[in-house]
């Protein structure tokens, strides 16, 4: 048998019937590619853009999103029982003026609606090409493993940041519509004008997009090893949360503060006049690295991975 | 077998892979490490402090006669010497009240002398509320004590270098020891007061004018009113409890010294001091010495606090540094009502003796900070931000240029009727709530709301809703008119009333801010009604006043917690308003603008995040470059659509997928990858792809070698198990998109020929989700034809497929082959192969079991099969041909007998026409077997 191994199938390129006419004459790119084929130009982010914003799961998590300032509004107006004034949460400060209501829907969905929707973009982007089967024939394009996980990264931050703007964006609306343009109270009682508090809000957007760039990477990371998108976002958020819970417990002390859910809420510090950096600095830090390490990780993964779906 | 060269390039491979994931885990691990470093600063270590127990005589009295022993303790730092903290306790405390403090501040390297101060604890003697005859001249002798001991620094003999220190009584202590003895260096006394004399029978009326340079200046009037909740629970602490020196069964003085308890006794029946009292009162208060303190001095005063208020550390501030000694001011939220000096204010007093006892640390400077307590509180607890201003206003002689500035003020008008009339009801009761004195931490969450004011006894003022946040940050001042009511004598002797402003929320929920009045005492009046003006100084607070809340001047005649009236009465009330009429007044508010003490920019973060970034811009630049690697062509194989050469695939625990893979695809071909399931014909494809990396072996395809991302794989078009399609897109839009995702020209595309082999029609414009397995199929086979690429890749594409579908498939391949490109189809159905390919790989396990031409596998060694009546005959017909060779055993099954013969190049229609010629009846004519013989005998043969 092993005489037969080196035997080619076929025994003449010139007897073989038909001798290439139209084909095979085919112009031939650089480095080896077909005619008009550049890396470079492969799943550019407008088709990446395009592919993931006609998805329902896109549509329906930016719609909701949206919707959600109208619940928060309505459940403000529809509850007016439970004397619980000064119980000193933001959610007594939330119907006081439009700033202060997009202030509790931030901290409502910081630490958990908003990794969620990250996690989301970040962890079903490739996990779901891989469960159409898609992906290897992304792949076959072929789209350079790097440059794959690359775009459709831009492509999940710019939906995740736009998830991140149209909630704030939207509560604004809604709650100057509702509750005036009137200054920004914070919990220790300081008030920031309308416009200082507009800039101060999208400061902390800013922070939130930073800070979330941790859920970013994990969520990649498992979107890069499981076919299972579900299995990835799920996996991203339960991090999170267990993140969330060790770091509720005091005993742990300093240990806290190496928990990347630590600094979370580290944005209500913009809320003053004079704002305190530190938090803002070590949460930027804290989740730059756990980002980096994680998308690092990633992108290693996937470039040397088999892709069997 | 791969040459030796090969598997050390491979080696080499592998070798450098592994030296980038080491490098990388190094670059993470030191990322983590100075990330960690850059953002957690943790120290705090809780060493055993050594300490000593001592009791200190000393003597004192005014004839400097009186034996007292002090119990004291003696805390010493790792190393000496080093300058001295003496603690004095609050009233009624003893030395243990202050140990935690003590310890802390001999960790920061002061030795520290605490002790219970005479008639406290197990010292002996007699409470003289820091006499300078008594308490002074004991804290004196406890510094001479300091000055004797090797481990205290000294500046000179028998002058120690200290610092003192001490919270209420303790912290007045301070002020007198730093005022009579000059040896102290620093002092911080802590919420302490500058006259008990106005703390205790306060009047914060005058007739006169009253300060408006710093912002908690009280108008300190005489005659005022006792503060008997306070003083009652003073005098009771000192009364009672137990003493080493019991007081006699008889005496109700407890252990105060006769002459206090006298005049306590004086005031709490009269419900007024008499001068004698005020002087002797003022005689042991700090008001007496603080022209003469030289140490720079650290006031610690606190917002909640109803017995000693920020007007009295104002007038310490103010009395201090007119001898021009540094001061700084720090109003923390707490006090006697509220909570005892946190870390904030514990570290602040650690580092003003560092830096004037040890020239340790930065100068803490002259500056002022306040806390302010948020509108909300989060669990009961308040939440706090502090302001920090440049000075205290108002002080003279502060090296801060900004120093002798004085105290901002904002003007709020207020309004309400004028001649409000105000009863005092016999006997003071029921009188008037503002707050429950000395309630502790726990109360005074909620003290600002316990204020009640009973009907008919108060006059109220109040100002229009606020259009932005006022923070009140000291004393407001108003001036009022008094009078009494005409023909109403019992007015005239003098009106005592109790002025507060409450902060009135939109929704009409008041709040007096530190639960503080202030009892102002008016009189005597005129009897026809003409009234008195007076200047009232409010309570000094620290309230954020925000928008929309209106601020409420409230004159009411009782307090539950001091002296009231018994005496009926009633009065009028106005505001001194230009004109009576007008009934309006300005409200002086003083602002202490700020900073809300940001923490320091956070540097090391910053150049942290910067480092991130950095390293990430290199690691990618890096990969970028390591990405760039040379085309590798064998230019032998460019003209060659394929070429495996060695190829291997295996899996952990030694599954071996594909297998020493070899064999080559020419252009123009048709070629089947045949094999049953499992035999390894989807992993080869997929390597072909670049999807599955191969264990060993390489791939060529037009002579370049496919890796992950290899150009030359744009000229493969393919299907590989799994149509993958974006199911919320029309097949139409999913054809498009791909073809957008290559990047390459629409043009090139070909879509319209993609369209006609996929057939779909109308249903090209549904979403794919909807589509049958077949017409999945179907799409994703246009898929791999678009672009027309030179080299087709289909894993069994006739799956799911309609008999006519298939038929037409086989032609559109065959087709295909025919304009010069090439096509490779992999199946495990042998008749599929046979009718559309011209050429085979036979796979099994993962190997190769043969290759070739479809007809020349099927022909076996080129034996026909004559399926004849006579198969003797035949045979030796066939024998006798030229050339034939081998002519097989007859095999007869039923009637029909089977010769094969190997025909060696003769044409079959040659032996047909001799057998018939021969007379034999030929049946069947053809190849010997299937290419299912072929492959089971191939298979079988393993």
């Amino acid at each position: 048998m092993a005489g037969e191994v080196d035997a080619g199938v076929g025994t003449d390129v010139n007897a073989a019937a038909g001798t290439p006419t139209n084909a095979g004459t085919t112009a031939v790119g650089p480095h080896g590619g077909a005619a008009g084929y550049r890396a470079g130009r492969t799943l550019s982010l407008w088709v990446e853009l395009v592919r993931q914003v006609r998805r329902r799961r896109t549509q329906v998590t930016l719609g909701f999103l949206a919707v959600l300032p109208f619940l928060l509004l309505i459940a403000f107006k529809v509850g007016n029982g439970g004397d619980n004034r000064e119980s000193g949460q933001f959610v007594d400060l939330a119907t006081l003026s439009g700033p202060n209501f997009v202030i509790f829907a931030l901290f409502a969905s910081a630490d958990f609606l908003l990794v969620v929707v990250v996690a989301l973009f970040f962890g079903d982007t490739v996990a779901s090409e891989a469960s159409w089967s898609s992906l290897k024939y992304l792949l076959a394009i072929p789209v350079p493993r790097g440059r794959l996980v690359r775009q459709k990264a831009i492509v999940a931050g710019l939906l995740s940041l736009a998830g991140l703007i149209i909630l704030p964006a939207v509560s604004l609306l809604v709650g100057v519509i509702w509750y005036g343009a009137g200054d920004l109270v914070s919990p220790t009682g300081e008030a920031l004008s309308f416009g200082i508090a507009v800039g101060r809000l999208a400061l902390a957007v800013c922070y939130l997009a930073i800070n979330l760039f941790w859920v970013a990477g994990l969520a990649l990371l498992f979107g890069v090893s499981t076919d299972a998108p579900l299995g990835a976002v799920g996996g991203a958020v339960l991090v999170a949360i267990v993140c969330e819970i060790l770091d509720s417990i005091t005993a742990l002390g300093g240990l806290r503060d190496y928990l990347p859910t630590h600094y979370t809420m580290a944005w209500s510090d913009l809320l003053s006049a004079d704002v305190d950096w530190g938090d803002m600095a070590r949460g930027a830090l804290s989740a730059l690295i756990y980002g980096a390490v994680f998308t690092a990780l990633a992108v290693r993964r996937f470039s040397t991975k088999d892709i069997t779906s | 077998m791969p040459g030796i060269s090969q598997l050390r390039r491979l080696g080499g491979i592998r070798h450098g892979i592994s030296r980038r994931w080491l490098l990388l885990c190094l670059v993470v691990v030191v990322l983590a490490g100075a990330g960690i470093g850059l953002w957690v600063h943790r120290g705090g270590q809780d060493a055993a402090v050594r300490s000593q127990q001592l009791t200190i005589p000393v003597v004192d009295g005014p004839a400097h006669d009186q034996h007292v022993s002090l119990d004291a303790t003696v805390y010493y730092p790792t190393s000496t010497p080093a300058p001295a903290v003496l603690i004095s306790p609050g009233f009624g405390e003893t030395k243990n009240s202050v140990d935690a403090q003590a310890q802390r501040m001999a960790r920061d390297g002061f030795v520290v002398l605490a002790y219970s101060a005479r008639g406290f604890g197990r010292s002996s003697g007699q409470i003289a509320l820091n006499s300078p005859d008594y308490e002074v001249a004991d804290a004196s002798q406890l510094i001479d004590w300091l000055a004797a001991r090797p481990e205290v620094v000294k500046d000179s003999t028998g002058d120690p270098r200290v610092g003192v220190t001490g919270g209420s009584y303790g912290g007045a202590l301070s002020l007198m020891v730093a005022g009579l003895d000059h040896r102290v260096d620093a002092i911080a006394p802590v919420i302490t007061y500058n006259d008990l004399s106005q703390a205790l029978v306060p009047n914060n009326a005058t007739t006169g004018s009253v300060g408006t340079s710093t912002p908690a200046v009280a108008a300190d009037g005489p005659n005022g009113v006792f503060k008997r909740t306070w003083a009652g629970l003073l005098f009771g602490v000192g009364a009672s409890g137990p003493t080493t020196d019991p007081p006699s069964a008889a005496s109700v003085c407890g252990r105060f010294i006769a002459e206090v308890c006298q005049a306590y006794q004086e005031i709490a029946i009269s419900g007024q001091a008499s001068p004698q009292t005020v002087a002797l009162l003022q005689r042991d208060s700090p008001l007496a010495v603080t022209g003469h303190i030289a140490a720079p001095t650290l006031l610690v005063q606190g917002e909640q606090d109803t017995l000693f208020g920020l007007d009295q550390a104002d007038a310490n501030a103010r009395q201090i540094s007119q001898a021009g000694t540094p001061v700084k001011m720090i109003w923390y939220d707490g006090g006697h009502d509220g909570a005892a000096p946190g870390t904030d204010q514990q570290d602040a007093i650690t580092n003003w003796f560092r830096y004037y006892l040890m020239h340790q640390g930065s100068n803490p400077g002259t500056g002022f900070g306040y806390d302010v307590q948020g509108a909300f509180r989060t669990n009961g607890v308040a939440t706090i931000r502090t302001v920090t201003a440049p000075a205290y206003p108002g002080l003279a002689g502060s090296a801060d240029s900004t120093a002798g500035a004085t105290a901002q003020r904002q003007t709020l008008t207020l309004a309400g009727p004028p001649d409000q009339t105000v009863v005092n009801p016999p006997g003071g009761s029921p009188a008037a709530i503002s707050g429950m004195p000395s309630g502790g931490s726990g109360a005074s969450a909620l003290a600002g709301q316990l204020a009640v004011d009973m009907p008919g006894q108060f006059a109220e003022f109040a100002s229009q809703p606020l259009t932005s946040q006022l923070l009140v940050a000291g004393a407001s001042q108003i001036n009022l008119l008094v009078s009494a009511v005409p023909g109403q004598t019992a007015g005239t002797a003098g009106a005592e009333l109790f002025a507060k402003l409450y902060d009135v929320a939109p929704d009409g929920t008041r709040t007096l801010p530190g639960a503080a009045v202030a009892p102002i005492r008016v009189g005597p009046l005129p009897a026809d009604g003409g009234p008195v003006r007076v200047t009232v100084t409010l309570p000094g607070i620290v309230r954020a006043v925000q928008a929309g809340h209106t601020l409420q001047l409230v004159v009411a005649t009782t307090d539950s917690s001091y002296a009231d009236q018994v005496q009926p009465a009633a009065y009028r009330i106005s505001l001194a308003g230009p004109s009576g009429a007008a009934a309006a007044e300005a409200l002086s508010v003083p602002v202490v603008p700020g900073h809300t003490s940001a923490g320091p920019l956070p540097v090391a973060q910053l150049i942290g995040i910067g480092v991130v970034i950095a390293l990430c811009a290199l690691a990618a630049g890096w990969v970028a470059i390591r990405r760039r690697r040379p085309v590798d062509v064998d230019p032998a194989l460019v003209d060659v659509p394929l070429a495996l050469e060695n190829l291997a695939k295996s899996y952990p625990h030694g599954v071996h997928a594909v297998d020493a893979l070899s064999f080559r695809v020419e252009r123009g071909q048709v070629v089947g990858l045949l094999g049953p399931n499992g035999a390894g014909k989807t992993t080869a494809l997929r390597m072909m792809m670049g999807l599955v990396m191969p264990t060993r072996g390489e791939i060529r395809v037009f002579g370049h070698r496919v890796r992950p991302g290899a150009p030359v794989l744009s000229r493969i078009g393919s299907f590989v198990e799994g149509s993958g399609f974006l199911p919320h897109l029309p097949g139409l839009a999913n054809l498009k998109l791909y073809w957008q995702a290559t990047g390459r020209p629409e043009a090139a595309a070909h879509i319209d020929e993609a369209l006609e082999i996929a057939g779909l029609r109308e249903a090209i414009h549904r979403k794919v989700g909807t589509y049958s397995q077949g017409m999945r199929q179907r799409l994703a086979i246009a898929q791999a034809m678009l672009g027309l690429p030179e080299l087709l890749v289909l894993d069994e594409p006739t799956n799911g497929l309609d008999p006519p579908q298939i038929r037409d498939m086989r032609k559109v391949l065959r087709d295909y082959a025919a304009t010069g490109r090439t096509v490779l189809v992999s199946s495990h159905l042998l008749s599929e192969v046979e009718q559309t390919c011209s050429h085979v790989v036979v796979m099994h396990k993962g190997r190769l079991v043969a290759a070739g031409e479809v007809a020349a596998i099927v022909t076996g060694n080129g034996e026909t099969a004559f399926a004849v009546d006579n198969g003797q005959r035949a045979a030796e017909v066939l024998r006798d041909l030229d050339g034939v060779l081998e002519v097989s055993d007859v095999d007869n099954t039923g009637g029909v007998v089977e010769v094969r013969a190997r025909l060696n190049g003769l044409p079959r229609a040659e032996a047909v026409r001799a057998l018939v010629a021969a007379g034999v009846s030929v049946d069947q004519v053809g190849p010997r077997g299937r290419l299912e013989d072929a492959f089971l005998h191939m298979v079988g043969g393993e």
